[in-house]
């Protein structure tokens, strides 16, 4: 079993969740929230990366922070690396990859939050920011929680994105699935269902936890 | 036809000779990596011919009774080069030293684990002594194509790819190559096989046998590869 690639699994898809929590949820807030009329524009760009395969998606990422692109030499500038082949530029492409997937159910738990509580909370003279902490975010947990699930578990088995990027550098780009795939590729079968039975056991896991300790939280809400 | 696709641009014009002589053929051709199509075949993909980059695959179905064993051929022997694209600074000239320039962070090859001409690769960087000191910047694409993709795309300064795909219309003129010698790697014997399920028997003979012909083989020279049979006189001399 290749653990190395296991663990860098694991690695990458916290860190993407956590990147994506970061970045998904004030992002999530604007898009239910704002009152632009153009908001539907952003809102069809972050469901973009499903439209593209990820073969085609990670295509494009290589070049898009290759050395030869404005991206890629700011960071050559800045850090004396390079993104392709790095865990870096997998982070960057796997957040990306799973950006929607990350979005989509925090808005929709957002724009489902009642609207009188919102507008209540205002008229009590809390902030907007303090009534999107306090007020919209909590009651929008199972969203946010469902987004980081989706986004941890689309990261575990993110295949196209990682092998147009990473260059397969075992314990550094060499995810699970990649190692699978290899195994696979050079007909070792046993090994490829050894390690896949194991992604699925892990991921199961993982999940059945998440999602017991999401219903506790759910139905504790509002005895709080 | 399953065909490796390696083959691409020199099986366009090998099948557009072939049907000229045959002009009811009606001939489809899927491209795709080896490694797939052997699983694919296993699996009773309705291909007639299977056009290997490995000659392993084939004989491997043969073996299992999936392809004819008489029709089991070596039809080119592929070559590798050293790759730079034309702005970069490095001198594929220099041959494998090229590899090891300070200026080279990352050397991409194909994944010598199942992809052939990455098991060239390795095996020349070997035989050359250069192997110890570029195994840590090796970065290994799927295939071919994609190892050539990395150095094009600039994230890679160099790579070793297949020559077919140094010359290829859409790459050529894009970079420069350096020919790894023969003599540095075990061939790469590409082969094929009639498979046991074929339909259309008749016509995947007579293209089998054309493959294997002359004229195949100059065009199939024209597009980077080697007819078996030089690699036979070289040995020999």
């Amino acid at each position: 079993m290749d653990w190395q690639a296991i663990w860098l699994s694991v690695r990458l898809a916290f860190c993407t969740t956590a990147i994506l929590l970061l970045v998904g949820v004030p992002l999530a807030g604007w898009l239910a929230f704002s009152p632009r009329r153009w908001r539907f524009l952003v809102e069809a760009a972050v469901a973009l990366p499903l439209v593209l395969p990820p073969t085609v998606l990670g295509f494009y990422v290589l070049l898009a922070i290759g050395p030869r692109s404005p991206v890629g030499a700011l960071y050559g500038r800045l850090t004396g690396g390079m993104l392709p082949f790095s865990f870096q530029g997998l982070l960057i492409a796997s957040a990306l990859y799973s950006l929607p997937f990350a979005v989509q159910p925090v808005s929709g738990a957002f724009q489902a939050v009642d609207r009188k509580l919102i507008e209540a909370s205002w008229c009590l003279g809390v902030s907007r920011f303090a009534t999107f902490r306090r007020v919209i975010v909590p009651l929008a947990r199972p969203g946010i929680a469902t987004g980081a699930i989706l986004s941890f578990a689309h990261t575990m088995g993110e295949f196209g994105v990682v092998l147009m990027v990473g260059g397969n550098i075992s314990g550094v780009t060499r995810t699970v699935s990649i190692s699978i795939y290899d195994q696979v590729q050079a007909l070792r079968y046993d090994a490829a269902l050894e390690t896949s039975l194991f992604l699925l056991g892990f991921s199961f896991v993982v999940l059945a936890l998440t999602y017991a300790l999401q219903r506790r939280i759910w139905t504790a809400w509002p005895s709080n | 036809m399953a065909a490796a696709s390696d083959l691409q641009f020199a099986l366009e014009d090998i099948s557009r000779d072939f049907r000229r002589a045959h002009p009811s053929a009606d001939i489809r051709i899927v491209y795709g990596s080896s490694g797939n199509f052997y699983t694919q075949i296993r699996g009773q993909a309705p291909f007639d011919l299977f056009l290997s980059a490995d000659v392993d695959y084939p004989r491997r179905l043969a073996r299992e009774g999936l392809a004819l064993p008489e029709s089991l051929f070596t039809y080119a022997v592929g070559r590798i080069v050293v790759w730079a694209p034309s702005g970069s600074p490095l001198d594929p000239g220099l041959g494998m030293g090229a590899l090891e320039a300070p200026s080279v962070r990352h050397v991409a090859i194909a994944n010598p684990q199942h992809a052939p001409y990455g098991r060239a690769a390795v095996a020349a960087m070997k035989s050359t002594g250069v192997y110890g000191r570029v195994a840590g910047k090796l970065v290994l694409g799927e295939n071919a194509a994609q190892a050539l993709q990395f150095v094009q795309s600039g994230a890679a300064e160099v790579g070793i790819v297949p020559l077919a795909l140094a010359v290829a219309p859409s790459v050529r003129g894009q970079g420069r190559y350096w020919e790894v010698p023969l003599d540095a790697y075990p061939a790469i014997e590409q082969g094929g096989a009639i498979l046991a399920r074929a339909r259309g028997l008749r016509l995947a003979l007579d293209l089998r046998n054309y493959l294997a012909s002359p004229a195949a083989g100059d065009r199939l020279k024209q597009y980077g590869f080697f007819p078996p049979q030089d690699r036979a006189r070289q040995e020999a001399h």
